[in-house]
């Protein structure tokens, strides 16, 4: 077993001596004894580091992640590339193990990283008050109603229906707690519908929620829609894909009282969902309404230039009962990630890279369109995700992908049951115009397939030999040991 | 300070990487698009596009290299030396974790992936959810919240859903004077109100306060929250006679794990009566903090409460036809309480805590507790010799778990030196100070927390170093009240950074 203790028999001998105790047991004491345990955790004993190792290589290795399928899954998550320069600077002890900097003196690093991170995200989001981060998107969205209901001491809140559902759940469970209620706004073509929208919302508005991209991929047009929040004093919160912001008008500039969302296509892997990161950015006005970290730049007593964690009197460390969130540990390591990604993609190659991901989109979504028994969902303006209908079950269809080592996207029928056909696709990258045309090439087979056979019988397909494939009962790729930290 | 004995970091001064920006200079280079260059705004209509991008850094990558290792070094971290910071248990990350959590099959798993083709992920969630409760003695475990304070929120949502099932609406949440900030931020959050319950002589819960409070109206008692050992480091001996009132009264007992540490092993909070449990991964199951997280905050629950806990659920579902067990995510859970953030939870640290519980395993998550509060009693033991014994009395004078509390009051009343300027003093030491002015209870408090993973050496040496400054301290008090001398920054104003907050870097264009 592995042990992370140093303490030999004569330490312990010399500081059970030293405190006058004859046993570690006689500190244990306090305990009642009907509370002690009494007897070992029924948990396996320790094991060795590289017996430890094998068995997450084996747990690994059972997964389908995006080296072993190509992956067109979006919704919320993407499959881009880290540059390298990520992980070494993420992994140096000297970020990777802090706490939060409470001693700013010996925190220079870590602050100074939050302050240009707080620039970076400020830039995207066109907004001029940036937070260190939050635990990732759809909490945000929900801690954003926190801050509206403290601000327009109104507790309606109208939602667009192209809010992740992710989002719109998560705020309807904070809800619960906070006491909103929540009027959802319906989709038309794809997009908010703004007649509906501006119906709903009134003097007791709080806050109207919007997404750009919307959930379905298409760029709305928040600025139009935003005016009925202005016009009712309620605050326009819009979440947005980070990675689509070097191309699309940022909301800050399009009315946005607070810009928020989920960060991880910036410098953070998939993980299967997390750690990640959110981001949230608010008008001057909204500053000390704030949740969660912002350092903030100061002078030190010999007029040195520093930086300190800012507004503290904003947090429940200070404030307790009245904080503006009860946020403490948040997302540190990954909203550094981020911002050494930006710093590699810089002002230009995040342009391009925004500009990559709007052509190869259209060139997917044309593509698939043109494919038998594929037709768009919406012909909304669309920047890096698109949504289909299908004409074949869309389980079968994307069982049929994966046998053939696609993630051919994200099937919409659970959550949006008004579009059982739907398939969310969504481009990085990393997808290549062949694997592009692979897609829409298993996807037509999927669909005709379907129909010749009445049915489409899954399992009966040679796997394609260029790429690595699946199967349902197992995997072939093997452990990798060593090299991967 | 004198030029002379200004360092090189300290002469340097902080510029931010836009302040290194110079147009032309670039890192990435994008592979090519392969498909045709269509203009934009034949894409998306002219009004919904950027009209100039983001004003990020142009620089190229190895001046980015240097940027940040040059900010790493001003940081100081846990890997360089003992980091006593009470409440946070500063344990040590082992560095296997970070390996295994960066597999490609974990790190570049989709979390919309099909779970039949996601097994191995969620058969990990299940198991370290096995273990939680194990750890916990509690019989179900979801892993969704993302640190301990979203833990709480979903403990208050999941008292609210179990008391509304019973047709009750209580309002009031109880929560000792010594809990943490984010135990009464969370009750607001959830639509609560705080209701302080004072601490008595022996640092546990003044029990006739707490009778008072519950008999004011105990139909309105929707929770007690409660660390325990506390954050005074001291177990409650009355958590059974606390939790039976509790329970009368009808309200539910929340457990704040952030002190799991003292007990992993020894004792469970499912056998002293909690209903609900969050534990911070960040903390007892060595996941890094990273300066300020990604942390973990699991919660477990008793089977009442399980009905209402978010969704969806990890589930292990036995083969009807002599195959192995799979497993699926359930969605299909009417009561609920509903998400609590996107997708499954922070999975890559639910990797690094599996793999922590894997190492140890039963007998070594005991010893570590027990080692924790070995070296606990040990530091607190030396800091009661000398000086120190004199000026940094133990705030409550009995055996501690895994922490302990020292009152500064009289440093502060004959030396003059206030608890901040011994903290600010360690740092010219190489030591991180304990947590300062929490628990607020304790006047001038220091809470220092040393860990399993430190050896006894350098808690002599932590505890020598105070004993020093206070020695330094009663010929001349400024040394300590100017300090530090030798961090890259000294003393800073914080409330400048408050009154006019500088947020962003400025820039042109
Ligand atoms: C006693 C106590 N409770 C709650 C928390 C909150 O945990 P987290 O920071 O993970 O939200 C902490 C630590 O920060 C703590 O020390």
């Amino acid at each position: 077993m592995t042990r992370y203790t140093s303490a030999t028999e004569d330490d312990r001998a010399e500081m059970l001596a030293a405190i006058g105790v004859e046993s570690a047991a006689e500190l244990f004491a306090q305990i009642p004894e009907p509370l002690r345990l009494g007897r070992s955790l029924a948990i396996p004993d320790g094991l060795s580091e590289a017996e430890v190792f094998e068995r997450l290589a084996a747990l690994a290795s059972r997964n389908a992640d995006a080296e072993s399928q190509v992956c067109f899954v979006g919704a919320g998550m993407y499959d881009h590339y880290v540059p390298a320069i990520v992980d070494a600077i993420t992994q140096r002890s000297e970020f990777l193990t802090p706490y939060t900097p409470y001693q700013p003196e010996i925190s220079q690093g870590g602050l100074q990283v939050m302050f240009e991170f707080q620039t970076a995200m400020s830039e995207l989001t066109g907004l001029p008050v940036s937070n260190a981060g939050l635990y990732e998107g759809p909490s945000s969205v929900a801690s954003a109603g926190y801050l509206a209901i403290g601000a327009t001491k109104r507790r309606r809140f109208v939602v667009s229906r192209g809010v992740h559902p992710h989002s719109r759940e998560t705020l309807a469970t904070y809800s619960q707690g906070y006491g909103a209620e929540i009027v959802e706004v319906g989709l038309e073509g794809g997009l908010t519908d703004a007649a509906a929208l501006a119906a709903a919302v009134d003097g007791e508005t709080a806050a109207v929620f919007l997404q750009s991209p919307n959930f379905l991929g298409a760029v709305e047009d928040v600025e139009a829609l935003g005016a009925a929040a202005k016009q009712h004093g309620a605050l326009l919160i819009v979440a947005c894909d980070p990675m689509t912001l070097g191309v699309l008008r940022p909301p800050g500039e399009c009315g946005a009282d607070i810009a928020l969302g989920e960060g991880q296509p910036l410098g953070n892997r998939l993980d299967f969902g997390g750690p990640s990161f959110g981001f949230f950015c608010a008008s001057e006005e909204q500053i000390r309404r704030m949740p969660g970290r912002i350092a903030g730049e100061t002078e030190d007593v010999d007029g040195r230039r520093g930086f300190v964690l800012a507004l503290q009197t904003r947090e429940q460390h200070i404030r307790r009962e009245k904080a503006t969130n009860n946020i403490c540990t948040a997302q540190a390591l990954n909203a550094l990630g981020a911002m050494v990604h930006l710093a590699w993609l810089g002002r230009h190659g995040f342009r391009e890279l925004g500009e990559l991901l709007v052509r190869r989109t259209a060139y997917a979504r044309q593509r698939l369109a043109a494919v038998e028994g594929v037709e768009l969902l919406h012909e909304a303006p669309v920047a890096r995700e698109f949504a289909v209908r299908l004409d074949a079950p869309v389980a079968a269809v994307l069982e049929h992908c994966a046998e053939r080592g696609i993630a051919a996207g994200y099937p919409l029928g659970h959550e949006y049951p008004e579009y059982e056909d739907g398939l969310l696709v969504a481009v990085t990258e990393r997808r290549t115009r062949a694997q592009i045309d692979d897609l829409a090439d298993a996807i037509g087979g999927a669909i005709a397939g379907h129909h010749a056979h009445g049915a489409f019988v899954a399992g009966t397909v040679e796997p394609a030999a260029t790429r690595g494939s699946f199967s349902t009962d197992g995997v072939q790729k093997a452990p990798q040991a060593g090299g991967v930290a | 300070m004198s030029a002379l004995t200004e360092t090189p970091m300290q002469r340097e001064r902080a510029k931010t990487i836009y302040e290194k920006s110079k147009p032309g200079r670039r890192a990435a280079v994008l592979p090519d698009a392969g498909v045709p260059e269509r203009p934009l705004e034949e894409l998306i209509p002219a009004h919904l596009l950027r009209s100039e991008p983001p004003r990020l850094p142009e620089i190229a990558e190895p001046e980015i290299v240097r940027h940040y290792n040059r900010l790493s070094r001003r940081n100081f971290d846990l890997d360089s030396g003992l980091y006593p910071l009470g409440s946070c248990t500063m344990k040590h990350n082992p560095r296997l974790n970070e390996r295994v959590a960066a597999l490609p099959g974990h790190a570049r798993l989709h979390p919309a992936q099909d779970p039949k083709r996601a097994q191995g992920a969620l058969e990990l969630m299940w198991l370290l959810q096995q273990s939680l409760s194990e750890i916990c003695g509690l019989p179900h475990v979801s892993l969704q919240p993302s640190a301990g304070s979203h833990g709480e929120l979903a403990g208050l949502l999941l008292t609210r859903a179990y008391h509304a099932d019973r047709g009750e609406e209580r309002t009031r949440v109880l929560a000792p004077d010594t809990s943490h900030g984010t135990n009464p931020a969370s009750v607001t959050m959830a639509g609560y109100e705080v209701v302080k319950v004072a601490t008595d002589e022996r640092g546990g819960v003044e029990m006739d306060d707490l009778r008072a409070k519950i008999a004011e109206d105990p139909d309105q008692i929707a929770c007690l929250m409660l660390t325990n050992p506390n954050t005074l480091g001291l177990f409650d001996e009355n958590i059974a006679e606390i939790a039976s009132l509790i329970h009368e009264a009808g309200g539910t007992l929340y457990y704040d794990g952030a002190n799991l540490n003292a007990v992993m092993g020894q004792s469970r909070p499912g056998d002293m009566g909690f209903d609900i449990v969050h534990l911070n991964l960040h903390k007892s199951f060595s996941q890094p903090h990273g300066g300020g997280g990604p942390g973990a905050g699991p919660i477990a629950v008793s089977d009442r409460i399980e009905p209402f806990l978010p969704r969806p659920q990890v589930v292990r579902r036995e083969s009807d036809n002599g195959g192995g067990p799979s497993f699926d995510l359930e969605f299909d859970r009417p009561q609920s309480i509903g998400r609590l953030r996107g997708f499954q939870g922070n999975f890559g640290v639910f990797v690094r805590s599996y793999a922590y519980i894997l190492s140890l395993g039963a007998d070594g998550l005991a010893e570590a507790s027990e080692t924790a509060v070995l070296n606990a009693n040990y530091l607190k033991a030396r800091l009661a010799e000398g000086r120190a014994g004199e000026r940094l009395p133990v705030a409550f004078e009995r055996h501690c778990m895994h922490e302990f509390v020292l009152s500064g009051k009289s440093m502060k009343k004959e030396l003059g030196l206030a608890t901040l300027d011994l903290a600010k003093r360690l740092l010219d030491y190489g030591f991180h100070p304990p947590t300062v002015y929490f628990p607020l209870l304790v006047d001038e408090a220091l809470m220092v927390e040393p860990t399993e993973t430190e050896t006894k050496e350098s808690l002599d040496a932590f505890a020598d170093a105070i004993e020093q400054i206070l020695i330094e301290a009663e010929s001349d008090p400024e040394i300590a009240k100017q300090a530090p001398y030798t961090t890259p920054v000294r003393r800073l104003d914080e409330v400048r950074a408050t009154r006019r907050p500088v947020v962003r870097q400025p820039l042109g264009d």
